[in-house]
């Protein structure tokens, strides 16, 4: 089955699931051969926890490895050896009970289940000295944004390190998602992270399509990929309007806000919502591309290229946004691959991921995009980096236009879920790889769903770029990182 | 040179306000639902079984737009064409109770102006938003009231960083248990006269996430909303005529 998504399936029955000692000694020689973790996490059974790890291999290849782990004994931890790991063995720790013994770090995700309204308990690292301080933020910030706590232990103004405490977005999503009809889950998966909602509404849709084995015409996975770029273009439109804002760069923040308006009213017009509400679901798409809609998103695209241009280079030109920017928030490529970073926050670290440049079917192999990637690290190469990105998925739009320009396709109906089957969705949304991994029972049923939004993997990164720098460069840092509260705590 | 390439960003710019924000319709939104007269075929139940929130109700037919999420899967169910939407933003009310639509009603509503309301806050109104849930959508829907386009502060209408600040809260996300103590925090920090306006369908319900492991409203029961802005998420033109119509602002 083809798809412009990465899907893996497996037969349950196929996967060994091994005990915790092999799994472990195997999980390490994958990652030392150069294979990179896409997830980790577990379900609980009874007694026991069933854990399941997917990498992605050097040849673009995705394996899936089990292990079964009795709750009070669980296994030995891995993230002393590889720190990409923390944020998943916190988790499994956290969704399981499942014992993860001598882990360095074993602090609440999200205050998930029984942990909830303990928020106030949260272990903080201490700093102690004469003449060090610690800043507290949150959880409600100065500005319209999402909630989350920051404690900054600084010495004058050098911050020497951030502790991020989340969870106080945490609705319950997964557990919601196992309740609901499986075939009917669109509208709940676009509000895992709601600047996020086409991305997370597309890895959804191939995993349902995937196992009940529904194929889709290219057409529409063409369409699919202009809403995903469309939403791309939009959040880093958004994301640069902020930075500028943060900055002090005022003709970056209105120009960039209002061509932002420009995007997503292009997404409006073909699905009736700014967020692309509706613009997918499973078997098709929900949008509709008549002639004289066609010319006016021509149009909007032709402008935003235009504007754009003209705004890019004062940007870039600009003395102020150099001096912020440049050799701030600055993150290694060792860090970035060390702490498994994806998305346009690796990139801009000089880690080549993207999900949409191995693809071998699909929109973006009949239409390939080149991969966007900086080598400082900084917060200078992430502001670059998504200019090149939009500029880039602009295009890719415009073209992609050109090679079909009819959508008209009616949506196809899903049958039956396969059983006893483990499917992987990884779509490569504005921030980064969005991971749904889905399995069924010997019914058909639903009895996994976990998500995963590529913020849950980047906060740390955030973390550690603002060690050493001044305490009021942060929210040019974090603004820089544009990280989703509500796709981490879920 | 800088100067130059300054001033083409400000020719390109050029003038980007909405001139009248109380008559702008924006084009292809799925807006305001209309519910066509007439009775449902006999025991029919397609558009409710679909809906995801349970915002349908039948015998008569009615649409509760404190729960609706814009889905469109009751249209797409429904045998008989009898529910359509229209792009109409205006779609808030004063009361709960006002957000059911019923068959047959006009296509256009107005929230309720209430003289107290306008006497205090229609020149001056100082907004503190806060989050419990809420996905982001809404967040920036609402950031946008005030951008170069919507520019909502022409009346005297803002975002402020401190509940300290702020005449009002504007809430949005279902309300999860995490954040409970953080938004009775924010409220009892504002000055009175203060009042509470939940934006969205999570806010407003619980929409999508009603009942779910992470929810607790209980904050509701003890401070109502004097104002609802329906949509997942609200255009925001909706939030600011609902803000609009209730201050008696014309």
């Amino acid at each position: 089955m083809s798809s412009s998504v990465l899907v893996h399936r497996v037969d349950v029955a196929a996967v060994p699931v091994l005990d915790t000692t092999a799994w472990r000694d195997d999980l390490l020689q994958r990652c030392r051969s150069g294979a990179r973790l896409l997830t980790l996490y577990g379900r609980r059974l009874e007694d026991d926890v069933l854990i399941t790890a997917a990498f992605r291999d050097r040849a673009g290849g995705v394996e899936i490895t089990r292990a079964l782990a009795t709750i009070e004994h669980g296994y030995h931890e891995l993230t002393s050896e590889l720190p990409a790991l923390h944020c998943f063995e916190r988790e499994l720790h956290e969704q399981t009970g499942v014992c993860i013994a001598a882990h360095p770090w074993l602090k609440p995700v999200r205050y998930q289940g029984q942990h909830q309204s303990t928020m106030s308990s949260y272990p903080f690292y201490k700093i102690e000295g004469k003449e060090v301080h610690e800043v507290a933020v949150g959880p409600i910030h100065a500005g319209v944004i999402e909630p989350g706590s920051f404690r900054f232990m600084c010495h004058g103004e050098q911050v020497h390190h951030l502790e991020i405490q989340l969870g106080y977005q945490h609705r319950g999503v997964e557990q919601r998602l196992l309740e609901r009809d499986p075939k009917r889950l669109t509208p709940l998966v676009e509000t895992i992270a709601g600047d996020s909602s086409i991305a997370h509404a597309w890895a959804y849709c191939a995993a349902i399509e995937n196992l009940s084995e529904c194929a889709l015409e290219i057409e529409t996975e063409f369409a699919r990929a202009v809403a995903l770029e469309l939403e791309r273009v939009a959040m880093h439109l958004s994301g640069l309007s902020g930075l500028s804002a943060d900055l002090g760069f005022l003709q970056g923040a209105t120009t960039y806000g209002r061509l932002r308006t420009t995007a997503i009213n292009t997404t409006m017009r073909l699905c009736g919502s700014r967020f692309g509400r509706g613009a997918l679901r499973p078997g098709g798409i929900g949008m509709l591309l008549p002639a004289g809609l066609l010319a006016d998103v021509r149009a909007n695209l032709e402008l935003l290229r235009e504007d754009l241009a003209i705004i890019n280079e004062c940007f870039l030109e600009s003395i102020t946004v150099q001096h912020r920017l440049r050799g701030t928030g600055v993150l290694s490529r060792d860090q970035a691959v060390d702490l498994g970073l994806v998305g346009m926050v690796a990139r801009a670290s000089g880690v080549s991921i993207d999900v949409r440049h191995q693809m071998q079917e699909g929109a973006y192999q009949v239409m390939p995009l080149e991969p966007q990637v900086m080598e400082e690290g900084d917060c200078w190469a992430r502001a670059r980096l998504r200019i090149v990105e939009l500029e880039a998925s602009l295009l890719w739009i415009q073209q992609s236009l050109t090679l079909h320009d009819t959508w008209a396709q009616p949506r196809k109906p899903i049958g039956a879920l396969a059983p006893r089957q483990l499917v992987l969705a990884v779509v490569e949304g504005w921030r980064g790889e969005v991971v749904h991994s889905l399995e069924t029972s010997e019914a058909g049923q639903l009895v996994h769903y976990k998500l995963q939004d590529p913020s849950f993997r980047n906060w740390m990164g955030l973390a550690m770029s603002v060690r050493q720098n001044e305490i009021s460069d942060f929210p040019i840092c974090n603004k820089s990182f544009d990280l989703s509260y509500c796709g981490n705590d879920l | 040179m800088t100067a130059f390439k300054s001033l083409r960003v400000r020719l390109s710019q050029g003038t980007q306000y909405i001139p009248d924000l109380r008559a702008a319709v924006p084009s292809g939104f799925r807006g305001l639902p209309v519910l066509a007269a007439g009775a449902c075929g006999p025991e029919c139940n397609e558009c409710r079984a679909v809906c995801p929130t349970g915002a349908i109700a039948l015998e008569p037919l009615r649409l509760d737009l404190g729960r609706c999420v814009f889905c469109q899967a009751c249209v797409e169910a429904c045998p008989d064409e009898k529910i359509r939407f229209t792009s109409e933003p205006k779609m808030g009310a004063a009361r709960r109770e006002e957000l059911v639509r019923h068959a047959g009603a006009a296509e256009t509503t107005r929230v309720r102006a209430s003289a107290t309301f306008s006497r205090v806050f229609g020149r001056s109104l100082k907004m503190r938003q806060v989050s419990a849930g809420g996905c982001n959508a809404c967040e920036l829907e609402l950031n946008a009231i005030a951008n170069v386009n919507f520019d909502v502060q022409r009346f005297g209408i803002e975002w402020v960083a401190s509940p300290r600040h702020a005449d009002a809260i504007v809430l949005t996300g279902p309300l999860t248990r995490n954040m409970k103590t953080a938004v009775q925090l924010a409220w009892e920090a504002m000055p009175e006269p203060r009042f509470l306006v939940a934006v969205g369908a999570c806010a407003i319900s619980g929409g999508l996430y009603e009942e779910a492991l992470g929810i607790d409203r209980t904050f509701l029961q003890s401070v109502g909303p004097s104002l609802f802005v329906p949509g997942c998420p609200p255009h925001p033109l909706t939030f600011i005529n609902a803000i609009l119509d209730f201050l008696g602002i014309d």
